[in-house]
């Protein structure tokens, strides 16, 4: 009976490159089919990779993905394991030239490296302009929909071993070389949807296997420093476990594969990928030895008629500054500064509400009109390091450098003691989703 | 008046975003005490423990093979990762904010 084993060696665009090695070396060891993928893509990441590409017509796929695919690529195409990503961003075709350059005159220069497009609908006139939301906040820079596993099932059957994609959905590159290995049908839905759930507990990589768990003395994480990518290994008669690469840390039980079952979930009996529409209300987990955790219980319904697309906007600018103060009346001096910026805030941008928090007292939970920051001043004891932090999102960008620079200031203008100014300022892109009948939109796999 | 426990030392969580959307799941360390959870980790309670965000809909969701609650709170996040101001622009330390319910303890 077929066995297949599935690692995901990246959870997004900025995860760490070194991680897929001891991965690729646990695939490479183990017997069965076995597929690795990077899942690097997120809301926003789409749309400056589009910029990017519009500035440079070569650019445009993430920034690092050669960085994830170069420890991992002799190991993965010597020990035949195909390795799938959405890295290809906004530019696939541009990372396989790349990619097949780099292979030139070597030992795998036969590699065959595939692209799934068909996601991008910023050129498709018509297409665009029936389907796009009628107001949008800002420039339209990408329009991308989250296409399924369709293509990646069909590079893989045609012996794909680099399979670069758009937007596919996260779960997509695990149910592409799942429906592609055991050859389930793409309405299969329990089937899918187990292969779907697999994708989804590996997409985040090792936030399933002990990464973003820990919390020192309620819940321990072995050699968090190492934390090791996950694997999931499947049976064709649906049987699910899920494990992590071997001589890594980090750990895989019961509690790190719940929470990342519910992870970005709404309602568990209904969650809606281009393939499948996944029923986890029924899910059940049972740790199975060590490091390993058996998953059932997931079912499957119809897919949805509707694909969902997302436009990335530019248009405003994300606005940052920040100043600390310690030591005794650490919190009445960082108090006065606020009052200072709100005052010099009326007088400067009247438009403008500034978001205000002070760290060390209320910041991560508070809100936009500070009023979370306003409940906590009211109980705080006396901490002795408050660091004031200004920040506002806003199109005036001219406007924004101004009101940072005023911040900054406080150096001179403010309460005594004041110290560590830093300012950021950086464009912040925007998103607003839409929806599309899947017929409007065609996957498409190409060859390099 | 019953005893107060802190949420934190008898259940973990995780918490999502779906553009200004804010989930979280919560689960009992102890399976014994799911059903406590249902009882005392109500959707008012989580409501209010968000309200400075002014928040829309709660919905919660309820997971009893896994011992946990997903919640689902609408407008929590300020505009969410693309345009919020705020220091957590996703939202992804208010796992913590509910774990910080302090509820009356468990029989």
């Amino acid at each position: 009976m077929t066995t297949v084993h599935i690692g995901c060696g990246a959870g997004f665009a900025n995860d760490r490159p070194d991680a897929a090695l001891a991965l690729a070396n646990d695939l490479a060891a183990r017997d069965g089919r076995r597929f690795l993928f990077f899942e690097l893509l997120a809301e926003r990441t789409l749309a400056e990779a589009q910029l990017r590409r519009l500035a440079d017509a070569e650019s445009g796929y993430a920034t690092r993905l050669f960085d994830f695919l170069e420890p991992v690529l002799e190991t993965c195409l010597a020990a035949g394991i195909p390795i799938i990503t959405n890295g290809g961003a906004a530019n696939p075709s541009a990372a396989a030239r790349r990619l097949r350059q780099q292979l030139q005159g070597g030992r795998f220069a036969a590699a065959r490296i595939a692209c799934v497009v068909g996601d991008d609908l910023l050129d498709s006139g018509e297409v665009l302009q029936r389907w796009l939301p009628e107001t949008l906040d800002g420039q339209v820079v990408s329009v991308n929909v989250y296409t399924g596993a369709d293509g990646i099932v069909q590079a893989l059957d045609a012996g794909a071993d680099i399979v670069l994609c758009g937007r596919v959905a996260d779960p997509s590159l695990a149910v592409g070389p799942l429906r592609h290995a055991f050859g389930w049908q793409a309405e299969d839905w329990d089937r899918i949807a187990l292969a779907t759930a697999v994708g989804h507990l590996l997409e985040c990589c090792t936030q399933v296997s002990g990464g973003y768990f820990a919390h020192p003395g309620l819940k321990e994480v072995p050699d968090l420093a190492n934390v090791g990518c996950p694997i999931a290994t499947v049976q064709a008669d649906g049987r699910v476990t899920i494990g992590k690469a071997a001589g890594t840390g980090g750990c895989v039980t019961e509690r790190t594969v719940k929470e990342q079952l519910l992870y970005e979930v709404h309602d568990p009996a209904a969650y809606l990928t281009p393939d499948v529409t996944m029923d986890l209300s029924q899910a059940r987990v049972r740790q199975v030895c060590p490091d390993l955790v058996e998953i059932e219980g997931i079912r499957g319904h119809p897919r949805p008629a509707e694909l969902k697309g997302l436009v990335g906007l530019r248009g405003n600018w994300f606005a940052e500054a920040e100043i600390s103060y310690a030591g005794p009346g650490a919190l009445v001096r960082a108090a006065l500064a606020r009052d200072v910026l709100l005052q010099r805030c009326a007088r400067l941008a009247p438009q403008l509400t500034p978001w205000i928090d002070l760290i060390g007292v209320a910041s991560l939970f508070n809100d936009a009109r500070g009023e979370w920051l306003q409940q906590r001043l009211a109980d705080a004891r006396d901490p002795q390091d408050v660091r004031l932090r200004i920040s506002f999102v806003d199109a005036d960008k001219a406007l924004l450098e101004t009101l940072l620079l005023d911040a900054e200031s406080l150096y001179t203008n403010g309460p005594a003691g004041g110290g560590g100014v830093r300012r950021h300022l950086s464009e912040s892109l925007g998103t607003a989703s839409f929806f599309i009948p899947r017929t409007a939109v065609q996957q498409q796999v190409e060859w390099f | 008046m019953n005893d107060q426990v802190l949420l934190c030392d008898y259940a973990h969580a995780r918490a999502g975003d779906k553009g200004n959307i804010l989930s979280v799941a919560v689960f009992a360390y102890d399976p014994a005490h799911y059903a406590w959870l249902v009882a005392e980790l109500t959707v008012e309670r989580v409501a209010g423990c968000l309200a400075h965000r002014r928040i829309g809909r709660v919905r919660r969701y309820e997971l009893p093979n896994l011992g946990g609650l997903n919640f689902v709170v609408e407008n929590a996040l300020e505009g969410g990762v693309n345009a919020s101001p705020g220091i957590d622009r996703h939202g992804k330390s208010l796992s913590y904010a509910l774990l910080d319910l302090r509820l009356p303890a468990p029989s």
